[in-house]
């Protein structure tokens, strides 16, 4: 109970953030939201069914160039139609690396996405024509359902309109992800990450699990990364880098990966101390490692390992 | 009625014959204890029976189908289930959460996404009457790795049970279990086979006690060879078999 009221309160001061913090912060949000709908998948594979995957960046870039393609190529302005084809494309794209990937598990599935997650960054950096190489692709100003917004400047559609956008898109992928979660689906997949050998005893498909788990998870990666791209204006090959999956990972120890809401709260912690971080030294990356080092081995919860250390049912 | 056969099944490890020509028919409302000493291949013929391991040679047949290396989700959906000698449970999961996979699983709804869990009445109530069956009713809440050993044991069985399967096989079901324990056991185990429909039941076990006290059958395995298949009168009517299946004892009893 107290849980559910602190989680609303959360969410009532993310809906006034606009109101309340100076744009500069508000602008921070936008990313952390884009992240949060990306590790919600990751942590499908990750929390609920065991599985780490070093390549999730890979959908979040896959997401950032459907984007910038669809703007700046095809005209497509209408977000909505921007989210739904890079759920779609990611799909498509989940679909025969899923099947490869899902084949193995532990290290060997972590690497094999990286591998994967890899490759597409290849693919982005080399195919100059299709892609813009180094240098990426443009991502235009989208319509938010239907409306251009012409009268705001940047910050102003950021922090106005496209925030209640990116946050009312987090709140459904957030919606949606419990009740998977919370479905036979979900409590097959907890099976499999606690037991596989028995779970295939018991008559679980567990091959079959592990790839739905992968493509959703590719899905919510790809959502995030067209949220991702439109405060940055960009999609760059460095989107699908390992060390942006590696992030994410990091994000999802952060926040806790034994909880439902750790993704979100490991993408709020990490935006905000990165910026932090970033602002008192140039070595942010020493800081962030070291960080990391201190969470993996003190707080292996989590932040939200600290209000609640058991893992919850 | 033949429910599970094997015929003339030949399983090697590498040059190791753990398996030499084993030939076996399993009929409908059948008890079976398959006994032998360590290293006689019993477990590996369990394997070999639940599709774990395919034979070198020869065939498994359920119900008429050949099951050889059929993986275990089919042989589920076939009516095959088994257990393991050493407990296998979701540590995770509470003792109703994995007693709904098994039932999910077997009605076919495991992989419902949107559908609410909570909501899976059917399921639940199936699950806490598994649970009522193998008398772990009041731990519904509780996660297995909290569970005293005896109770995962039987969680573990319970779980292969309520699959609801024609034919079940257990290694080692009182493994673990102390003496005192295993005839409450095995009670737990018959009465729950019959309430649930389960037609035939093959066992791996040691004890020699629990074996002629509750099978129809016994198969003595010796040296990956069938040594002897006859019912509980026989067998200790036959003094040669007993010395090798349970050595001196049985010269003494």
């Amino acid at each position: 109970m107290i849980r559910r009221g602190l989680a609303l309160a959360a969410a009532a001061l993310l809906a006034l953030a606009p109101l309340l913090a100076p744009p500069y912060q508000v602008t921070l949000l936008l990313p952390a939201f884009a992240y949060g709908i990306a590790l919600l998948g990751l942590n499908l594979l990750f929390g609920t069914a065991g599985l780490l995957s070093f390549g999730h960046a890979l959908f979040v870039a896959l997401g950032a160039y459907t984007a910038a393609g669809l703007t700046t190529r095809y005209g497509v302005l209408s977000f909505e139609a921007i989210v739904a084809a890079a759920a779609g494309l990611a799909a498509v794209v989940a679909v025969p690396v899923g099947l490869l990937c899902v084949r193995y598990v532990k290290i060997y599935f972590g690497m094999l996405t990286l591998a994967f997650g890899m490759l597409f960054y290849s693919f982005l950096y080399k195919f100059y024509a299709l892609t813009g190489g180094d240098e990426g692709l443009r991502v235009l100003r989208p319509l938010l359902l239907g409306r251009p917004f012409a009268e705001l400047d940047k910050v102003g559609f950021l922090t106005g309109p496209f925030y209640y956008y990116a946050l009312a898109l987090l709140a459904l992928a957030t919606l949606a992800m419990r009740r998977i979660v919370r479905s036979p689906f979900g409590l097959s997949l907890r099976a499999i990450r606690e037991n596989a050998d028995k779970a295939a005893f018991v008559g679980v498909s567990v091959r079959r699990y592990r790839f739905y788990a992968f493509v959703i998870a590719a899905v919510f990666g790809a959502v995030g990364g067209t949220l991702l791209a439109v405060p940055t204006g960009l999609a760059d090959p460095l989107l699908a880098y390992w060390t942006h999956s590696g992030n994410l990972v990091f994000m999802l120890l952060l926040g806790g990966f034994e909880h439902f809401l750790g993704p979100l709260v490991g993408a709020l912690a990490f935006i905000f101390l990165q910026d932090l971080v970033m602002s008192l030294t140039a070595y942010w990356r020493f800081v962030f490692g070291a960080l990391l080092a201190i969470v993996v081995v003190f707080f292996p919860r989590g932040l939200l390992g600290l209000v609640a250390p058991e893992r919850p049912a | 009625m033949t429910l599970l056969e094997a015929v003339e099944v030949r399983k090697f490890y590498g040059t190791f014959c753990a398996l030499d020509g084993v030939t076996l028919t399993i009929g409908r409302g059948q008890f079976v204890s398959i006994v032998g000493p360590n290293g006689a291949g019993k477990t590996t013929l369990v394997n070999v029976l639940t599709g774990l391991l395919a034979p070198t040679s020869g065939a498994v047949r359920f119900k008429g189908r050949d099951v050889a290396g059929l993986d275990p989700v089919r042989l589920a959906r076939l009516g095959l289930a088994r257990s393991f000698q050493l407990v296998h449970v979701f540590p995770g999961l509470t003792v109703a959460e994995t007693l709904a996979v098994a039932v999910l699983a077997r009605r076919r709804r495991g992989a419902r996404l949107f559908a609410s869990l909570a909501a899976e009445r059917a399921t639940w109530d199936e699950a806490a009457g598994v649970a009522e069956l193998f008398g772990l009713a009041d731990q519904l809440g509780r996660p297995a790795r909290t569970l005293p050993q005896g109770d995962k044991k039987l969680l573990d069985v319970a779980s292969a049970f309520a699959l609801h399967p024609e034919v079940i096989l257990l290694d080692e079901p009182t493994s673990g279990v102390s003496t005192a324990d295993k005839h409450a056991v095995m009670a737990v185990l018959v009465e729950a086979a019959r309430r649930l429909g389960i037609a035939s039941i093959i066992q791996v076990e040691h004890d020699m006690d629990i074996v002629f006290g509750y099978s129809d059958r016994i198969v003595a395995l010796h040296q990956g060879r069938v040594l002897a298949d006859a019912t509980p009168a026989e067998l200790q009517a036959n003094d040669e078999v007993m010395a090798t299946i349970v050595g001196r004892a049985a010269r003494r009893a």
